[in-house]
């Protein structure tokens, strides 16, 4: 009977393990580290200078983020703040939403929990996929997000390449191009590997500015697990003690 | 007699302290053989408790209003002490009530808890698992991200699809033409104090009610038919101190678990917090999948399973409401699976097996191989209900026959109907899961399968 219980709970278990919902375009592992607070730092640097113009984070607010990644205030409004007036203020932004509207012809979202609703890989992988695109407002198209409304921001971190495209034959035989790779066009301020750490250390931030908590929620479930097994000590003690009179 | 003792005895006079202790805890003599699965019943109050408390907290800082509701969730998140803590214990508890009730419910087939005399006991804790699914539903809808509004948006449009009337009863339970911000301060009223009502004065009924006939135990003896000279049940031992000191033990058992997941995986990979709730609600943008929470996702399947969206909504209310009458339809006199054929194992589990099958599904995209799935297993877990009828006593042959071939019969109209060139393959092929099913179901009973072996006086072990 044993058995076929463990047997049904693995088999009830199964489909969730195999659930994590595949995205229909492969992405890169951003490999974050929420630890590293050099990487959380040059992240929010990033954020503050290229995204935070355009882009709100109307939930988090300056001093929370300063606090929490080993700044003072002082340095906070000195280096991260230029858009507000007090350190307790949150990330918003002047651009009226209409104007927003006619530019990018589309809404431009909130970042604030961006990285819960996409997760990390994703935006690792779209920061890092702007190409060449004539055909688009802003001149450049994504690989991760097709015909987005979004300029590419950081281009003269990264510079700017062309795809090559190859045609392919999809299953009904039409002609369909494939990027197969990307060529240089204009070099950037940083070399290859140097743009992928500081697309890291954003996706880092922003995953950290998604949930302050993640910092330390960790480490508190790690006593409370503690905790819990020491009580479970004594609870079983205790129902060892009483129940010895029944069995 | 001392203080205390004096104290008492003024309460005693004018209220019942002493009286209802001893009824519920310390005379209340529960069979001394409840096993593992024995624990979820005290595990849900305690889930209760936790939701409870932690609604109240985050109550003092959510906004239910559609301008404010998705940045207090934010706020309590961040700038509230603790805020996080508390709101992940709602969000884990959630789906932590979930999982207890549904074990609580296995167990109940698996030793034939809801059969005589507790008929009572199972329809008042089918009326919790109704009311603790309006109340999730709700629920759901506060932190007004996507998933909230899209989801609430389907579930309620389902009411439209009731003939005549169906418009009109869903405009009046939105108070709007779409999910609006009348909707959302009509169910956050209706989350925090309208079924919580409810489901108290639920959860009290289906407490005495089952400590007036007594607890069931895995055995299915009846220990109120061996009494000493005392009057004591002779397997029963007191509620208190005995299980109230077993039940602190998997209370803490229970709380490792929850405590893992709330501090660790409070997303469950996006089963207990959707990633798509973390974009504010937008009437104006469909996201590309909507699934409701993994809870309502087998009945979610039923629904989708039918083309027809009346019929639809028929087979998924028909799906929960089918179970209130599993203590009239499964008449077998033996209680506990244990000493049931192991046909009947089987069938519980393969029904198991079928709902969390039915719950994988829901959260699928209706590809056509899984939509056919959908489809079969639902016709499965409603076959399920006539085969444990089928099983209460010996059945003739020709009786078996005949309601294999009349119920396959039944559905085989269906997929008669909609055979097609491009679908004959799938259907076909699927045709053999029902009917496999129903066919060794029914004729298993001639079989040694359906050996049941003798009920003992006493409980075991």
């Amino acid at each position: 009977m044993k058995k076929i219980i463990s047997a049904f709970l693995i088999l009830a278990l199964a489909p969730a393990l195999s659930l994590a919902a595949g995205p229909s375009v492969p992405l890169d592992k951003a490999d974050i580290d929420l630890h590293d607070k050099d990487s959380l730092r040059n992240g929010a640097r990033l954020f503050v200078n290229y995204c935070l113009s355009c882009h709100s984070a109307a939930y988090m607010r300056y001093n929370r983020m300063g606090q929490d990644l080993g700044l003072t205030d002082a340095q906070v409004k000195e280096n991260l703040m230029f858009a507000a007036e007090k350190v307790g203020e949150t990330m918003t932004i002047a651009m009226p939403a209409n104007d927003a509207k006619a530019w990018f012809g589309t809404k431009v979202p909130d970042l604030t929990v961006v990285a819960r609703a996409r997760g990390a890989d994703w935006l690792y992988s779209y920061l890092r996929g702007f190409y060449l695109d004539d055909s688009r407002p802003w001149g450049v198209n994504n690989t991760v997000f097709k015909d987005v409304g979004m300029p590419h921001v950081l281009w003269e971190l990264e510079g700017l390449r062309k795809p090559i495209y190859e045609t392919r034959k999809d299953h009904e035989g039409n002609d369909v191009k494939h990027i197969v790779g990307f060529e240089e066009v204009v070099p950037g301020k940083l070399s290859r590997a140097e743009y992928d750490q500081a697309v890291r250390d954003l996706v880092n931030f922003m995953v950290y500015m998604g949930e302050p908590a993640k910092l330390k929620r960790y480490t508190i479930g790690v006593w409370v697990l503690l905790y819990l097994a020491l009580l479970f000590v004594v609870a079983y003690a205790l129902k060892r003690e009483y129940w010895k009179d029944i069995h | 007699m001392s203080k205390s003792q004096d104290f008492m005895a003024w309460i005693d006079a004018r209220f019942p302290l002493t009286k209802m202790w001893e009824e519920h805890l310390s005379k209340y003599y529960a069979p001394r053989n409840f096993n593992f699965w024995y624990f979820f019943g005290s595990l849900a109050l305690l889930v209760l408790v936790i939701q409870i408390v932690s609604g109240i907290f985050l109550t003092m800082n959510y906004k239910p209003d559609a301008e404010l509701a998705f940045a207090s969730v934010e706020y309590i998140m961040r700038d509230v002490n603790g805020g996080w803590i508390i709101r992940y214990m709602h969000s884990t508890g959630a789906s932590a009530f979930f999982v207890v009730v549904y074990l609580h419910m296995f167990r109940g087939l698996m030793y034939g808890s809801y059969k005589q005399p507790r008929e009572l006991v199972w329809i008042f804790g089918m009326l919790i698992y109704l009311a603790l699914m309006a109340e999730a539903f709700m629920g759901y809808l506060l932190p007004w991200g996507q998933m909230s509004y899209w989801g609430a948006q389907v579930i309620v449009n389902l009411f439209g699809a009731i003939p005549v009337i169906g418009e009109d009863l869903s405009i009046w339970i939105r108070g709007d033409y779409v999910i609006s911000d009348a909707t959302l301060n009509r169910f956050f009223a209706f989350h925090v104090i309208a079924v919580p009502l409810v489901l108290l004065g639920l959860v009290v009924a289906h407490i005495i009610a089952l400590h007036e006939v007594g607890s069931n135990n895995p055995d299915g003896v009846e220990i109120k038919k061996n009494k000493g000279p005392d009057g004591i049940p002779l397997d029963g031992i007191p509620f208190h101190p005995y299980y109230s000191v077993k039940d602190i033990v998997g209370v803490v058992v229970f709380l490792m678990f929850f405590a893992a997941v709330m501090f660790f995986y409070p997303e469950m990979g996006g089963y207990f917090i959707e990633h798509a709730n973390f974009v504010p609600a937008d009437p104006l943008k469909t996201p590309e999948h909507i699934a409701p929470v993994w809870y309502f996702t087998p009945f979610y399947t039923m629904l989708r399973a039918v083309p027809d969206p009346f019929l639809g909504v028929i087979a998924m209310g028909a799906g929960v409401v089918i179970l209130f009458f599993l203590p009239w339809l499964d008449k077998n006199p033996i209680k506990s699976w244990r000493y049931r054929s192991a046909l009947h194992k089987i069938n519980l589990l393969f029904f198991a097996a079928v709902f969390v099958y039915l719950g994988y599904l829901g959260v699928k995209p209706p590809e056509p191989v899984l939509a056919e799935m959908g489809l079969r297993f639902s016709e499965v877990y409603f076959l399920f209900f006539f085969v444990i009828w089928f099983h209460s006593q010996r059945r003739p042959v020709a009786f078996a026959v005949t309601s294999l071939v009349v119920l396959i019969g039944l559905y085989s109209i269906y997929d008669v109907v909609r055979l097609n060139e491009a679908n004959q393959a799938l259907v076909l092929t699927s045709w053999l899961i029902p009917s496999l099913y129903l066919a060794f179901m029914l004729l298993g009973t001639y079989t040694n399968l359906n050996q049941e072996k003798p009920v003992p006086e006493r409980v075991t072990s």
